[in-house]
């Protein structure tokens, strides 16, 4: 073989001029085949499974299905664990705002002021990301615990009452979600502002802008694309979060996530766990719908 | 990962701050400070974690304590004494260097179609778009269990082979993502020169393609890689019976940590920490 085209591609070598032709006709498939061979089998159809098994009835004793059009399993699922669901998004609503106050100043301070250290502070942002999300998170147990440094000083100093804890309670797990997720939020909105072109801004100060419009009415609008990504990118993740509830939350506040794994991995429920799954990958999918629509599917990639 | 890429870029236009009046006012220590104290709070856990892996077991259980118990360096001399951690470890390993390695070279031939195909020669363009962006966006946890629902409904045995086949379906797109960003301003002139010179295209891929978007790959590869060896919602569902690092430590979350565990922890961010200040620094003495 001369001519091979860039994908390995044995045949007869006769008829040079057509298979060249056809090879660069094929080119941008063979490219794309071992990659979308791989979504489709292990991206897509699981998910059709997954929608397939939702309406399945499943021998909880054995984990055998059988496919009963049981429509009715959406409705006992949520009638079940709506609940769990609103703690959801409850949770994760909760930490994503935090994060993007939080992080707004930060992401702020670095585009503008960051000058030649910027690096250095995107690393700094990145930090967290430097040791296993789990381990993160069973660190945060220790600092919350209540014979830990934090909590067991300010309790021995008698500035807290013996009482007062914070693991096993709601606030435990947004604070894990927080911080677990903040660079997700910060990391696109520091892009996002770092792109704004600072002659628009000179532009508004020339204008007799003031700072607080010159903030409002050029830097806040110009972020919008970057505030979105950064909601997709922490608030999605998050809602489907079990690790942090699982750690630092109580029996009281379960998670979505908790349940569906649950459903698999404990109670081999996977019509229950599928149907619970679907419902959560709807309600992410408005927020992607939406995204895709203003901004476009493709912009994601800027703010990886 | 782009944000470092368009950081060198902004040095430029960033140059001249756009606030210099007004700069004598002690309001101009509050967002410096701010940001510190965030940067503080970021790096507060892992300090913790640094500290506690140096913390004394005063009961007779190996298992890390809430409370100090002094100062100890047993648990670093001892850092393979739980032999399930240390398998699980290099469990994680392996597979992060297998699905690096196909998640890196799959999809770096998918983001070869995208950058060089439109529409009329490429149909199906935009459908590959749109799953990559689902992918990506999707919940993580609906992917874990949707791929346990078709293992179980094929019937395979849960493993090292299911792990690489989740670890590389999820690392695709991420590759595919990146390393199509750093392709933006690739020049095809360069290739066509090669192919005038009567390069045939493997020779052309190999001195002049592969070169030019090689920092593409190689992000990508890092991204799969940083993805892979820390994954835990996807692993934790189609693991079955070999347990990789993230699984196996949330597993005894519940019946005690062993200080191992931090010695890990620790262990592993110094090595990742160094790796990052050193490319930064040769990064800088390039330009």
């Amino acid at each position: 073989m001369e001519q091979p085209v860039l994908a390995d591609h044995p045949g007869r070598v006769s008829s040079r001029p057509p298979r060249a032709r056809l090879g660069k006709a094929l080119a941008p498939y063979l490219l794309s085949l071992p990659a979308g061979l791989w979504l489709l089998i292990l991206f897509l159809v699981p998910l059709v499974i997954m929608l397939s098994l939702s309406l399945q009835s499943c021998n909880n004793a054995t984990g055998a299905c059988v496919m009963t059009w049981h429509w009715a399993e959406f409705g006992q699922q949520i009638s079940l664990y709506h609940g769990q669901f609103l703690n959801s998004l409850y949770f994760a609503g909760a930490a994503t705002l935090i994060d993007v106050i939080v992080s707004f100043p930060i992401a702020y301070w670095i585009a503008f002021y960051g000058g030649r250290k910027k690096n250095f502070f995107l690393l700094m942002l990145l930090v967290p990301f430097f040791v296993s999300f789990v381990i993160r998170t069973v660190v945060w147990e220790f600092i919350l615990s209540d014979q830990g440094a934090i909590l067991g000083g300010l309790k021995n100093a008698h500035l807290l009452p013996q009482s007062f804890h914070v693991l096993a309670t709601g606030y435990a797990v947004i604070a894990g979600l927080a911080y677990n997720y903040l660079p997700f939020t910060a990391l696109p909105l520091y892009v996002a502002i770092e792109r704004i072109d600072k002659r628009v801004l000179d532009a508004a100060y020339d204008l007799y802008a003031t700072k607080r419009e010159a903030f409002t009415r050029v830097i806040l609008p110009l972020t919008v694309p970057g505030l979105f990504a950064a909601f997709l990118l922490t608030f999605i993740p998050a809602l489907g979060d079990y690790v942090n509830q699982q750690v630092l939350g109580g029996t009281s506040n379960t998670m979505i996530g908790t349940v569906i794994q649950n459903a698999f991995l404990t109670n081999l429920d996977y019509a229950g766990g599928s149907a619970l799954s679907a419902v959560l990958l709807a309600v992410a999918l408005i927020g992607i719908f939406a995204y895709a629509r203003l901004l476009g599917s493709r912009t994601i990639e800027e703010y990886l | 990962m782009s944000a470092l890429a368009t950081a060198a870029v902004g040095r430029e236009t960033g140059e001249r701050s756009p606030v210099r009046r007004r700069r004598r006012q002690w309001t101009r220590f509050i967002l410096p400070g701010y940001s510190w104290l965030i940067i503080a709070y970021l790096v507060f856990p892992i300090a913790v974690m640094v500290a506690y892996s140096f913390n004394k077991v005063t009961t007779g259980l190996p298992q890390v304590s809430f409370a100090w118990n002094g100062f100890t360096l047993q648990w670093y001399k001892q850092w393979s004494g739980v032999p399930q951690l240390t398998s699980s470890f290099w469990l994680s390993l392996r597979l992060a260097i297998a699905a690096t390695l196909l998640a890196t070279i799959v999809g770096t031939l998918l983001a070869l179609a995208l950058v060089r195909y439109r529409p009329p020669r490429f149909r199906g363009k935009s459908a590959v778009e749109q799953v990559l962006f689902l992918n990506i966006a999707a919940p993580e946890i609906v992917l874990g269990a949707s791929l346990l629902g078709l293992f179980v409904t094929i019937n395979i045995a849960r493993g090292f082979v299911t792990l690489l086949m989740a670890h590389v379906a999820f690392c695709i797109a991420y590759v595919a993502v990146t390393v199509r960003a750093r392709m933006a301003g690739f020049d095809r002139s360069l290739e066509e020169a090669a192919q005038d010179l009567y390069a045939n295209p493997w020779v052309t891929f190999r001195k002049i393609t592969l070169p030019l978007i090689m920092p593409g790959v190689l992000a990508g590869a890092l991204m799969a890689f940083a993805l892979s060896i820390d994954d835990f919602v996807t692993s934790n569902f189609v693991s079955g019976s070999a347990v990789p690092f993230p699984v196996w430590v949330y597993g005894v979350t519940r019946i005690g940590i062993p200080p191992q565990v931090f010695v890990f922890g620790s262990a592993i961010f110094g090595i990742g920490i160094l790796c990052a200040i050193a490319s930064i620094v040769l990064s800088r003495r390039q330009t």
